[in-house]
């Protein structure tokens, strides 16, 4: 009998106040990650499994290809070449967990399981599932992420307080990557379409001086590396937990979040075209 | 109007050769509509490893100095192994549980005169043709790369296939006795990737501590890399090799008897 | 824009439905004149003129690709109009959709059940997207698990159940929000007569209770059984409304023959050879429609014009011939 509905104020939430997606509200998304949750309940082993790959990963270089390299050197500074490569591992992993997450369990949702055709005939609006589905890829990584830097620092490879600040940095990096991911599925005809987002993943995990310094790059090269999404994401992680900063932080720090607020854009005029026609 | 035949003569059953071929063509029948796609990722993936590992870090190792070979031409075979298993697993996780489970295939198969045995055999086939192609094409990247020095490149072929193959039969197995997909996540992270990471394509397996070494010696990846590198490289010692083929079809024997069991058991048991 | 008034309508259990409704100088919950619905080149919906009044149970029949299910959506403010005025629960889905969609219930034509959820977690997190508080959703969803007789399956993944539960949760998720209107999209096809009588059973007791239910289907007994109201609709206009008798009063006679002569036979030499005979006599590929106030005399007529048919049956009107009348073609193609 105590049942109310909330009416629209909650909608003027720093993020509405910044991209002004038409009725959007931060409670109603919210109920997209109560949703989430609800269904992890059950599968929570699928997500704790999950973190075991970045540190498999890091492991692998640790033991094998960081005792061939030895160090490197970024900016006249020498760096072990685990502590080099961490970072960035944690960056990537924030890129591809946010990626996975708002691909293809999205596509699945929104193609065959018509699971946002039911949730919109209730008061939730496309804003709401697009920026719901986007925060529970964020609170999912940010799981992750704090594992890892958990393990990095058993492991000695941070060296800066600076470093308190990776975790809300890799949930800017999952941001920027969720919402453009969502974007992008709504444009994805089939399965068939995935094996693009495998080609322009696999590159930038390669080639985002995630296992070497950009000055390894003839210049031409880096111009192209500097412009990458990844790029920024592994640079920002690295400059926090080595202590390297300085002001391309920033750049850094802009470059991921206006990537992430046009991707939201366009995810929720998109959802909104696909859903409500 | 034609005339009615005066007998009806006994229709020909195919021989069990052509039935398997049969079970073959329907999965490279429907390969045609995806085929551009995976020759894309076919020969970009390859080129972008050996790019950005093989050379890029590669100038790392090399300058490091504590691996005697050039690390472009240690690292190549080792992805080539690598990549088939991948291949192979990649093919036999999915399509195999969704020809049992959902889209039904197998079953829609063994409604015509194909048994068990071929539909198994056929699909198996199939796989190896795929992996072999990848491997195929790998092979070509890496020589072009100019890390295959040795004519005995040639055989490290169908030692990749043979590799893949060591993945694929108990994967078939594990697909088909195993009843949700939740098990292919685990079977990914906790077996794929770590092999894919440890047993030797990126760095000597004697760097692991000493009892790990011998995980790895036990892993079909690892006989299926030292056999690749072996060849490509063009140092291949024959008592090795023959070693590295015997375990690797262990692995095919034994994995093509258990996926018949439960390919039986599966297909048999609910008609 | 508030929506405080969408709050207190959601908090009225079904049982009290008819109390809201005299609160007020009621509008028709459904006010369209002129909707239209276009995609791209092809009109969906032209132009359509329709109200639906507080407690009334009103059907959009006609074929596949009829318009019903664009008019749905519509109605559902998932769908803006391309043109016309329409206005659900008296306000404008393009400005208050979000607040009109709180009062409503939507059955849509296929399952669109959360199939990584189990049963009763469906129901619970689709009452917390309309906003109701934990505590109230678990009441609710007890109740309508009871009353869509599921409580027992209510553990179970929502994947292994059969067509006919699968509808009866989904109408029990579209009852969560105790709506004041229920929208059904075509509600028992691809079922089998059983769990169809049970699902009509369900929804009768709906409308007794107040719910108004609109509803698509192109099956006409269905048409028949819930139906106070309906529209004949075909090609994205009305053909005909009224009540399911007024529309056989109007559009067809009391009885039916039906005649069939043999799968080689020519229906249309056997039409003209039964001239004059009835009022109307429809051509079928496989049976003549005669329709007479008489159906046993029309019979007798038959054989005393020298013509043998295989087989003849004589049964009431119904809606199938009214469409037919209307459109000359059958239904259920």
């Amino acid at each position: 009998m105590s049942a109310t509905l909330h009416p629209d104020r909650e909608s003027a939430t720093l993020l509405a106040r910044i991209v002004p997606l038409r009725g959007t509200s931060a409670r109603r998304a919210s109920l997209m990650v109560e949703r989430s949750l609800m269904v992890y309940r059950r599968g929570w082993v699928i997500i704790v499994s999950g973190f075991f790959e970045p540190l498999f990963y890091l492991l692998s270089i640790g033991v094998g290809i960081g005792a061939l390299v030895g160090s490197v050197t970024v900016d006249g500074t020498v760096l072990e070449y685990t502590a080099f490569v961490a970072p960035a591992l944690l960056a990537s992993s924030a890129m591809n967990g946010a990626v996975y997450d708002s691909t293809f369990n999205i596509f699945f949702k929104l193609k065959y399981a018509k699971t946002y055709d039911a949730i919109l005939s209730t008061p939730m609006s496309p804003g709401d599932v697009a920026a719901g589905e986007i925060c529970w890829a964020l609170l999912r990584g940010l799981i992750y992420s704090t594992a890892f830097l958990v393990v990095m620092l058993a492991l000695g490879l941070v060296g800066s307080p600076w470093a308190v600040l990776v975790l809300p940095a890799a949930v800017l990096i999952g941001f920027g990557f969720a919402a453009v991911g969502v974007a992008a599925t709504t444009y994805m005809r089939g399965w068939q379409d995935f094996e693009f987002v495998q080609l322009i993943v696999l590159p930038m995990f390669l080639f985002a001086t995630t296992f070497y310094p950009l000055s390894t790059y003839p210049s031409a090269l880096q111009a192209v590396v500097v412009c990458t999404p990844l790029y920024h994401a592994v640079e920002l992680i690295r400059d926090l937990t080595t202590g390297l900063v300085d002001g391309t932080l920033t750049i850094h720090v802009a470059y991921l979040a206006v990537m992430g607020l046009i991707g939201l854009r366009v995810a929720a005029g998109r959802l909104e075209k696909l859903l409500l026609t | 109007m034609a005339q009615a035949p005066a007998v009806v003569q006994p229709r020909k059953v195919p021989s069990a050769w052509s039935r398997t071929c049969a079970s073959l063509g329907f999965w490279a029948f429907q390969y045609r509509r995806t085929w551009r796609g995976t020759v894309v990722s076919s020969i970009l993936t390859p080129v972008l490893f050996l790019a950005a590992m093989g050379i890029g870090l590669g100038t790392l190792v090399d300058e490091g100095g504590r691996l005697g070979d050039e690390y472009l031409l240690f690292l190549a075979p080792g992805l080539l192994a690598a990549t088939a298993m991948q291949t192979a697993t990649f093919e036999s996780m999915y399509p195999v549980m969704g020809a049992i489970k959902w889209v039904r295939t197998y079953h829609a198969m063994l409604a015509t005169p194909l048994g068990v045995g071929n539909i198994l055999g056929g699909h198996l086939l199939w796989v190896a043709f795929r992996v072999t192609t990848t491997a195929a094409i790998y092979l070509v990247v890496i020589a072009l790369f100019g890390a295959a020095p040795s004519l005995l490149a040639l055989l490290a072929l169908p030692a990749a296939t043979l590799c893949g193959m060591a993945f694929a039969a108990p994967i078939f197995a594990f697909a088909a006795g195993y009843d949700s997909p939740a098990g292919f996540a685990a079977l990914e992270r906790f077996v794929i990737v770590p092999m894919f990471l440890f047993s030797g394509t990126f760095f000597p397996v004697s760097q692991l501590p000493e009892a790990l070494q011998w995980v790895a010696y036990a892993t079909p990846l690892w006989h299926g890399v030292d056999l690749c590198r072996g060849l490509v490289q063009g140092t291949q010692e024959l008592a090795d090799a023959l070693m590295h083929v015997g375990y690797l079809s262990l692995w095919v024997g034994g994995g093509v008897v258990a996926a018949n069991y439960f390919f039986r058991r599966r297909l048999e048991a609910t008609g | 824009m508030s929506t405080a008034e969408s709050g207190r309508q959601l908090s009225v259990p079904l049982a009290s439905v008819e109390a809201v409704a005299t609160d007020s100088a009621d509008p028709p919950l459904v006010h369209a004149r002129g909707l239209t619905k276009r995609f791209g080149e092809f009109t969906a919906v032209d132009g359509i003129d329709v109200d639906v009044a507080r407690g009334e149970a009103f059907g959009f029949l006609g074929p596949n690709g009829a318009g019903k299910s664009s008019t749905m959506r519509m109605i559902g403010c998932v769908s803006p109009p391309t043109e016309g005025t329409l206005r659900i629960l008296g306000r404008d889905p393009r400005t208050e959709g979000p607040a009109i969609r709180a009062r409503l219930g939507v059955v849509p034509q296929q399952d669109t059940l959360d199939t990584e959820l189990s049963v009763r977690e469906n129901l619970l997190i689709y009452g917390r997207y309309f906003g109701m508080s934990r505590a109230a959703v678990r009441d609710k969803t007890d109740e309508l698990l009871e009353f869509v007789q599921l409580s027992d399956r209510a553990k179970d993944k929502v994947e292994p159940l059969s067509g006919g539960m699968k509808r009866r949760l989904t109408i029990a998720r579209s009852l969560i929000n105790d709506p004041e209107m229920l929208l059904l999209d075509e509600p028992t096809t691809g079922l089998d007569p059983q769990a169809r009588h049970s699902l009509w059973d369900r929804l009768f007791r709906l409308k007794q209770r107040g719910v108004t239910l609109v509803l698509t289907t192109h099956y006409m007994d269905e048409a028949e059984q819930l139906c106070d109201r309906l529209v004949v609709m075909d090609k994205g206009r009305f053909a005909a409304e009224g009540s399911p008798r007024e529309l056989i009063a109007t559009y067809s006679t009391r009885e039916v023959l039906e005649l069939r002569f043999g799968a080689d036979a020519d229906n249309k030499v056997y039409a003209d050879k039964l001239e004059g005979l009835v009022d109307r006599i429809e051509v079928l590929p496989d049976r003549l429609l005669l329709y007479t106030d008489d159906g046993d005399g029309s019979a007798a007529a038959v054989y005393d014009r020298g013509l043998r048919p295989v087989s003849t049956l004589v049964r009431r009107s119904t809606l199938e011939d009214v469409f037919l009348r209307l459109t000359g073609r059958t239904l259920v193609d």
